[in-house]
């Protein structure tokens, strides 16, 4: 094999964290059009002007969010298990919300009864914000700890509410996860569209951006002042056989800013999440879209590399039997799944990232008008 | 210990939602090759009227794929949801393949749908039939992929169980890969969607032939599903034989049960055609019975014995008693690492592990089970007889009726007079939801036939599940079967409605039934 076990544990933290990137960048554009859609389009045109910028490729993007799922249920089933069954009904609404995407995108236009249109309209409106929201709420928690122990046979146990995960400081972390998703669309949408769908998608660009950077910063300061941490407190054997209940773990104030400390390099990404936003901001209000789309990518990359970094080498702590939170070191799969995942992924992912360019490369240009006109029974 | 409610509540979403998800994924996996054929003459011939065939029929495919991935993704999220210790316990194995599925195959087909519906006027010719064809491999082998992880659900190779980790982990990734009972169910599971997508074609152009409508579209539709529906019904039931014959514990459990074979007869032995099980007394009261077949299909051979209900009951006692060992030396083990003599028991006792676990249902220390409990835990590793035979045979009647029907319709598409035999194309029409019917008692008798596993002889189904509410499964259950409904009410209403109103639905000029709907 051609890296050991502790390294492995650790590049299959980092690949999570690309899926998870990845599935931000690219379906995080089209929920952030769906967001968008009642508010910057205004009559049927417009609004079939908005759906088909994403319409030949949301069903691509969406597969980031079911590989990411894949593979942390491969990678982390130990996560994929405690989360699911825990977090039960914030699950479930994420995918009911899901569930009005691709009838949404494919039944839309099928039919031209203005109520079955707007229906589907507002469905795409649930499809786009409801999952964003739902996975920040979830990340705020994280942050905070959540209630669930391991029992004897390792059976997850989650003792907590569905309420109680909707806490302030996770509902913060939702508006945050919510701007820069709706933010990533904007700049898409500004790309793709020309005239009036245009000129008010760059007001809510701007209104979203506005809000990412105010509310990652008020995240980042109640981080620090007012959420305390967890560390371990035992040694860790990196390359031990994965057993979450054999460490000690301790809530410390400040733990989460800890590793800034350690590896100030690690300073680049709140940094980036910052610097991307403000120039996806300015090149987008000087009609350099594809550069905008760009920069705000970036920043999602600061963004979720931020709340990575903070966590680590928590993915996933308990707040209540603090030793059953878990790690990159003990909720992983074994050292031969580990690595057959990793030569899956270092095959697989340069050929989709081809052919998911060359998609949009074939569909590139401006959507307008006439072309919903000429296509009428074609297009979504 | 879970109730029982929790373990049959979720055990009833995860069957409604498999059943309803697989309503359409039998026509996704059809009618994608049959778009490539219709999409190749085209390339091949240049006329017009088979790229007007790929695009009206790829319509009523994108209606049907569109509820096929919205339920597909309620399939992934609901092992962690409902059944998360068996994602902890056995996630190491069974995760992989349903990663690889999204890298490998998923991603493919979903990116390439895009293009295939809105990429005609930006793609060459060849460009556009390639985006189909790698469109329909994207989606075969996203089959191919998830009926591994299937089949080591049926025949678990290739996998170790860790005392440390407290779950099985992968020690053969190949052995997964190629596992036999995997590659029996891949091939039967397509040949059925294929099927599918045949009579589908098949049945709606005769729809439009009785009424003398786009007679030449139709015609043409008509004869690709007959030749390409008759070499996948033969495909299927060939290779549903094949799936019979594969080697492993779970097959001979399911072939005895849906054979009502109680005992042990003398190779060959022979099949019965029908039969009136008495589960209580372990006999069948009335039996027709075929002499040689069974033991030719099962063995493929005349002098290897096939064991019947009450020898596989005896086996299963021993492993019961062995596996009560292995629980406990394992649960002593948990508690001092050190403790040599317990790790050597498990080791000895380790392959029946899993049968030790079914007296959890009983018990919550295995060492006090009684002989009622070691006896009722013997009576679950055998499914229930009539269910399995029935539905078994119900499955075998569809499919023949299907390749009468393919039979036929493919004699009378080489003669070229079938557009004139109005029985034909009545019967063909009247034949739509049996490959559906069929493929629902496919999957019944897969697995309900692996009953009481989830993962046949390691993990019972009644330790797999989450540890919720009895209120939050009605809860969802009530959400998923309303969602559910409306959604089919939603999707049936288009694809009626489009496949009425025929090729004309294109807006191209060239057909009947031309009305703008925007």
């Amino acid at each position: 094999m051609l890296f050991d076990y502790p390294t492995l544990k650790l590049i299959w933290w980092l690949l999570v964290g690309v899926l998870l990137v990845g599935f931000a960048i690219m379906d995080g554009h089209d929920m952030g059009v769906g967001t968008l859609l009642p508010f910057v389009a205004k009559d049927d045109v417009e609004r079939r002007v908005v759906i088909n910028t994403v319409g030949p490729h949301w069903d691509g993007n969406q597969v980031w969010f079911i590989t990411g799922g894949g593979a942390i249920f491969a990678a982390w089933p130990l996560v994929y298990a405690t989360a699911f069954s825990g977090f039960y009904w914030a699950m479930l609404a994420v995918l009911w919300a899901l569930f009005f995407r691709p009838v949404g995108f494919d039944y839309r236009s099928k039919i031209a009864n203005p109520t079955w249109r707007k229906t589907w309209d507002w469905g795409l409106f649930v499809g786009g914000a409801v999952p964003p929201l739902i996975f920040g709420v979830a990340f705020g928690n994280l942050f905070q700890g959540v209630p669930f122990y391991f029992a004897d046979n390792l059976m997850p146990i989650y003792t907590g509410s569905f309420w109680a995960l909707l806490n302030p400081f996770a509902l913060l972390c939702g508006v945050v996860s919510t701007a820069m998703i709706t933010f990533q669309g904007a700049t898409y949408l500004m790309h793709r569209t020309e005239g009036d769908v245009y000129r008010r998608t760059q007001t809510a660009m701007l209104i979203f951006g506005g809000l990412l950077l105010l509310t990652f910063s008020a995240a980042g300061v109640w981080l620090w002042q007012g959420i305390d941490g967890y560390a371990i407190a035992s040694t860790v054997d990196a390359g031990a056989l994965p057993n979450p209940l054999d460490k000690e773990v301790v809530r410390q104030a400040g733990a989460w800013l800890a590793n800034y400390d350690k590896y100030p390099a690690t300073m680049a990404l709140p940094a980036l999440a910052y610097a991307g936003t403000l120039a996806a901001m300015l090149l987008a209000v000087n009609g350099a879209t594809l550069a905008a789309f760009v920069a705000s990518s970036l920043a999602i990359v600061g963004v979720i590399g931020t709340a990575g970094v903070s966590l680590f080498p928590f993915v996933m702590p308990s707040s209540t039997d603090l030793r059953s939170g878990l790690t990159v070191y003990d909720s992983v799969s074994s050292h031969l799944t580990l690595n057959i995942m990793l030569w899956a992924t270092l095959i697989f992912m340069p050929i989709i990232i081809a052919y998911t360019s060359w998609a949009y490369k074939v569909m590139a240009g401006k959507v307008t008008a006439a072309y919903i006109r000429e296509n009428d029974h074609a297009a979504y | 210990m879970l109730s029982e409610q929790l373990v049959d509540l979720s055990r009833l979403q995860f069957a409604i939602t498999a059943l309803y998800h697989f309503l359409f994924v039998p026509l996704t996996l059809g009618m994608t090759w049959i778009l490539v054929i219709m999409e190749s003459t085209y390339v091949m011939t240049g006329k017009t009227i088979y790229k007007d065939m790929t695009r009206f029929w790829g319509k009523l495919f994108g209606i049907n794929f569109a509820l096929g991935v919205t339920t597909g993704i309620t399939m992934e999220f609901q092992f962690g949801t409902n059944w998360a210790y068996y994602s902890h316990y056995v996630g190491d194995v069974f995760g992989a393949p349903l990663a690889i599925e999204g890298l490998m195959a998923f991603f493919l087909e979903s990116t390439l749908i895009g293009l295939f519906f809105f990429g005609w006027d930006r793609l060459s010719r060849r460009q556009h039939l390639m985006v189909t064809i790698f469109m329909a491999i994207g989606t075969n082998l996203s089959a191919l992929w998830i009926l591994i992880a299937n089949g080591w659900m049926q025949n678990p190779v290739g996998a170790e169980f860790s005392y440390v980790t407290m779950r099985m982990e992968m020690v053969d990734f190949w052995a997964v890969l190629f596992n036999p009972d995997a590659q029996a169910k891949f091939v039967h599971t397509v040949s059925a969607g294929y099927t599918t997508g045949a009579i589908f074609v098949l049945a709606i152009s005769s729809f439009y032939l009785l009424r003398g409508r786009d007679v030449e579209f139709a015609k043409k539709s008509f004869r690709i599903a007959a030749a390409f529906g008759f070499a996948s019904v033969c495909s299927v039931i060939v290779l549903g034989d094949e799936a019979g014959y594969s080697i492993g514990e779970a097959q001979q459990t399911k072939l005895a049960a849906m054979e009502a074979m109680w005992e042990t007869e003398p190779a060959p032995a022979g099949f019965n055609l029908v039969a009136i099980p008495n589960e209580k007394e372990m006999k069948n009261d009335f039996a027709i019975e075929i002499p040689w077949v069974m033991g030719i299909i099962g063995t493929r051979s005349l002098d290897k014995q096939i064991p019947g209900i009450k020898e596989i009951r005896e086996t299963n006692r021993q492993r019961i008693l062995s596996g009560q060992i292995a629980v406990t030396a394992l649960e002593a083990l948990r508690k001092n690492p050190a403790d040599s003599e317990s790790r050597a028991l498990l080791e000895q006792h380790a392959q029946d592990l899993g049968f030790g676990l079914l007296l959890k249902k009983y018990v919550v220390d295995v060492r006090t089970a009684t002989p009622e409990m070691i006896e009722k835990a013997v009576s679950d590793t055998i499914p229930a007889v009539a269910p399995m035979f029935w539905t078994f045979r119900l499955m075998v009647a569809f499919g023949f009726l299907m390749l009468a029907l393919f039979g036929t319709a493919l004699w009378h598409s080489i003669k070229g007079n079938f557009a004139d035999k109005p029985w034909l194309l009545r019967w063909a029409l009247w034949m739509l939801p049996v490959p559906w019917l069929a493929c629902e008692l496919g999957w019944f008798v897969a697995e309900y036939g692996r009953q009481p596993w989830t993962i046949y002889g390691v993990l019972p189904t009644h330790l797999s599940v989450s540890n919720l509410s009895v209120a939050s499964i009605y809860g969802s259950l009530a959400g998923f079967v309303g969602f559910y409904t409306v959604l089919l009410i939603v999707e049936m209403y288009l694809m009626v409605r489009f496949a009425k109103q025929g090729p004309g639905s294109l807006g191209t000029g060239r057909y009947d039934n031309e009305y703008a709907h925007a």
